[in-house]
């Protein structure tokens, strides 16, 4: 996070040296603890690195086997499919959509309901994924609260986690994860001046068109860095979907960090794990390259 | 200075990126301090001994016969030193991989499935016993049965660990189900036509009740490979791996044969439902659930499950001596030997890491002679290695204990092949896409690429 910090004083400086010796410190603790580790695993991805067996014994240069096997791996292209779905259903639309929706309905309303709504909102927030993941495993569940609800009103139960596995994890990370959108919103929201949209009233403005041409402009660039930091949180999303359905039924859950969890600590193949986690990494970079050029136009 | 701007841009935006992804997930976390022993203060060797704790601690029957053990040591320069590992089975074996790999993190004994123990011998992290074993009179005087050697037996001949309990798989029935619907109380199917029969029987006589439950999931992983797919496999007289060429098989009808049957079980709705047997759970469902509560007839699963119903279990049930029966699982056609089970068990095994092997290996032969050995089978409910154990009346007389070894007679192990753990769970997405609707043929087909695509096409064979 320094390294932001870096970037504004390049830009408010214009010289271009002092700078970095200020930063030394944290250049060297990033490079040992954080740099080292990135191109060790960089390495390994191309070793056949694992925790038993033959391949324990020595330390072997392989080349792109790694890669090459990924490629032929049919579950790659599943993980990756389901990982692209966990992430827009769940963060991209669930999180932010909802986010923003409640961050709207909060705006302008008395202190009391702000209050309830933010906290029931925030529970979620602050509750660890794991205690999220057991609850939600516990309404989804085939004994579950779910099932004795509609059980109540005269429906046959259903059994949410085996039928519709990809939409409760979603929901589950849509109802851990809201609460972040709705504060970065709320803040976003409350910087839009009061005058320019009581102006607009005053023109005559209708509220969708107060909504769209005031607040959208108003709030794009949050969107985009909203939208940069739910993905890349929800790209790293592994004990949520392990502790709700293991990454089952099949391969219908199994998103890449569930695949690489299973390869590296499953199979014990260490080497294709990390391989695996650079191409989660990629996906990453990728899409916060796509946000960043977005926002600059 | 504009593209420097642009590279520090780009910098960030990965050094974010990066922090984020794996500033979400958790760390590793390391073993506790289950280091090779050396000596304490006192001038006391330690021998530090890791054990798999399942959320039980000190009241696990290991834990408790490990102090016992301790206690008795007639070496009393020696301090015996508990240093379990808290873990799900399948973490286990990854925790204890890394804390082999290190001598400041390598126990001096270490508690070994006979599953992963040829892995970690292939892997170097274990001690080769062979001529400790030679000059230890049990193991060579018929104390310890012959053909539990070969579990501990790794793929280059040598052995590398003391066996203390084994398991043998069958098929678990509940009588009192089988007199509702008229099938015989002493049941002895001879074929799988036999099992899916009685099945078919339950189904249209007590429709409330799952006929039978075999693991059929990724999720309940080794169970699924071994309680039910090679069961099966090795019922129809096919194996998994071929000793005599070095090779996989990947394709042969016994392959099909086995899937057909886990096909057939879910086609005609003998199973349970998948939401139940497709998670992992759905081990636990089973003996500790639906078969003490009446809702199951038959279950294909091993010898230690009566370990719930003890009063210390997971899942008391006094009945259980009268109401279960256990049945050997037949062969497909009842052709020779007639049943079959698979073997698997535990040994205690010294890491290659350890410092104290002498000492090590002296508390070994004393924790392991018949006398000890005998309280811990007892106490865990597991079946016994030795010969002289199991022939006696302490041990025979506790349920199912001498049905359960006599199953041993006609056992197999699992290939003591360092691939194993990995064609393993090849295994467990080609059961479970069965028992999903993928036909048995497409789904061998998968698993030979899958298989191939781990061992090499060198290492595989179609029959």
């Amino acid at each position: 996070m320094s390294s932001l910090s870096a970037n504004d004083a390049l830009i408010k400086r214009k010289s271009s040296y002092p700078w970095l010796f200020y930063l030394l410190p944290s250049i060297a603790i990033m490079l040992v603890f954080f740099i080292y580790p990135i191109l060790l695993t960089f390495y390994y991805s191309f070793t056949n690195l694992a925790l038993t067996g033959e391949a324990a014994r020595e330390l072997k240069f392989i080349g792109f086997e790694n890669y090459a096997r990924m490629f032929q791996d049919p579950t790659v292209r599943i993980s990756i499919w389901n990982t692209l779905v966990f992430l827009i259903g769940s963060a991209v639309i669930g999180q932010q959509v909802l986010g923003f929706l409640i961050a709207l309905l909060m705006k302008q309303r008395n202190r009391t309901f702000r209050r309830v709504i933010g906290t029931i909102v925030l529970a979620g927030w602050v509750t660890p994924e794991i205690v999220c993941a057991l609850c939600l495993y516990s309404f989804f569940g085939d004994e579950g609260t779910l099932n004795a609800i509609i059980g109540f009103f005269g429906f046959s139960e259903v059994t949410w986690l085996f039928t519709v596995p990809m939409l409760t994890i979603i929901l589950a990370n849509i109802w851990h994860g809201t609460a972040f959108s709705m504060l970065v919103f709320q803040a976003a929201l409350d910087d839009v001046p009061n005058e320019i949209e009581e102006a607009a009233v005053v023109d005559g403005a209708s509220k969708w068109k107060i909504f769209t041409s005031i607040i959208i402009p108003y709030i794009k660039g949050t969107i985009t860095t909203n939208m940069m930091l739910v993905t890349l949180q929800t790209l790293g999303v592994f004990g949520l979907i392990y502790a709700m359905t293991g990454g089952g039924p099949g391969n219908s859950t199994t998103t890449l960090p569930i695949f690489m969890y299973n390869q590296a600590f499953v199979n014990y193949q260490l080497g294709y794990g990390t391989a695996i986690s650079l191409l989660l990494l990629l996906i990453g970079i990728v899409l916060s390259l796509l946000y960043i050029r977005s926002m600059k136009e | 200075m504009k593209s420097l701007k642009r590279g520090l841009g780009l910098v960030t935006t990965t050094l974010l990126s990066v922090s984020m992804l794996f500033g979400c997930t958790g760390g590793k976390e390391t073993p506790g301090d289950a280091g090779s022993g050396g000596t304490d203060g006192g001038g006391k060797t330690v021998i530090n001994v890791t054990f798999r704790d399942d959320g039980i601690g000190e009241n696990g029957s290991f834990y408790k016969w490990l102090k016992e053990m301790s206690a008795a040591f007639p070496d009393k320069s020696v301090e015996i030193r508990p240093a379990p590992i808290q873990a799900s089975e399948g973490d286990y074996f990854a925790k204890v991989a890394l804390a082999l790999k290190s001598k400041d993190t390598a126990p001096d004994i270490v508690t070994e499935d006979t599953f992963i123990l040829n892995s970690d011998a292939s892997a170097g992290y274990l001690e080769p016993l062979d001529e400790r074993l030679a000059q230890w009179e049990d193991w060579g005087n018929g104390s310890f049965i012959e053909a539990m050697k070969k579990g501990v037996t790794a793929s280059d001949g040598k052995v590398y660990g003391v066996p203390y309990n084994t398991d043998s798989r069958g098929l678990w029935y509940n009588k009192d189900i089988f007199k509702q619907v008229g099938l015989p109380e002493d049941w002895q199917p001879k074929t799988w036509e036999d099992v899916l029969n009685a099945a078919r029987t339950i189904k249209e006589k007590a429709p409330d009740i799952v006929p039978i439950w075999m693991n059929m999931g990724k999720a309940t992983g080794e169970a699924t490979s071994m309680q039910t797919y090679e069961m099966l496999l090795y019922g129809t007289g096919e194996r998994l791996y071929d000793d005599a060429s070095g090779k996989w098989i990947i394709k042969s009808q016994g392959i099909l044969d086995a899937l057909t049957f886990v096909e057939t079980v879910n086609k005609e709705k003998l199973g349970p439902p998948l939401s139940k047997v497709l998670n992992g759970q759905a081990g636990n469902t089973a003996s500790r659930e639906y078969l003490p509560q009446g809702k199951l007839a038959i279950s294909l699963d091993g010898s230690w499950i009566t370990g719930n119903y003890l009063e210390t279990g997971a899942a008391p049930w006094p009945e259980y001596k009268d109401v279960l029966g256990f049945a050997p699982m037949p062969t497909s056609q009842g052709q020779a030997p007639g049943s079959i089970t698979l073997a698997g068990g535990w040994a205690l095994s010294i890491p290659s890491n350890s410092k104290n092997k002498d000492k090590a290996w002296e508390f070994i032969k004393f924790a392991l002679n018949k006398e000890n050995t005998q309280k811990l089978v007892m106490s865990s409910g597991n079946i016994t290695v030795r010969a002289d154990v199991a022939k006696d009346p302490e041990y025979t007389k506790m349920p199912f204990n001498e049905i359960a070894t006599e199953y041993l007679q006609n056992a197999e192990f699992r290939p003591a092949q360092e691939k194993y753990p990995e064609v393993s769970t090849q295994i467990q997405t080609m059961v479970e896409s069965v028992a999903t609707g993928t036909s048995p043929a497409d789904a061998m087909n998968k698993y030979a690429q899958d298989v191939t695509r781990i061992v090499g096409a060198e290492k595989v064979v179609e029959k």
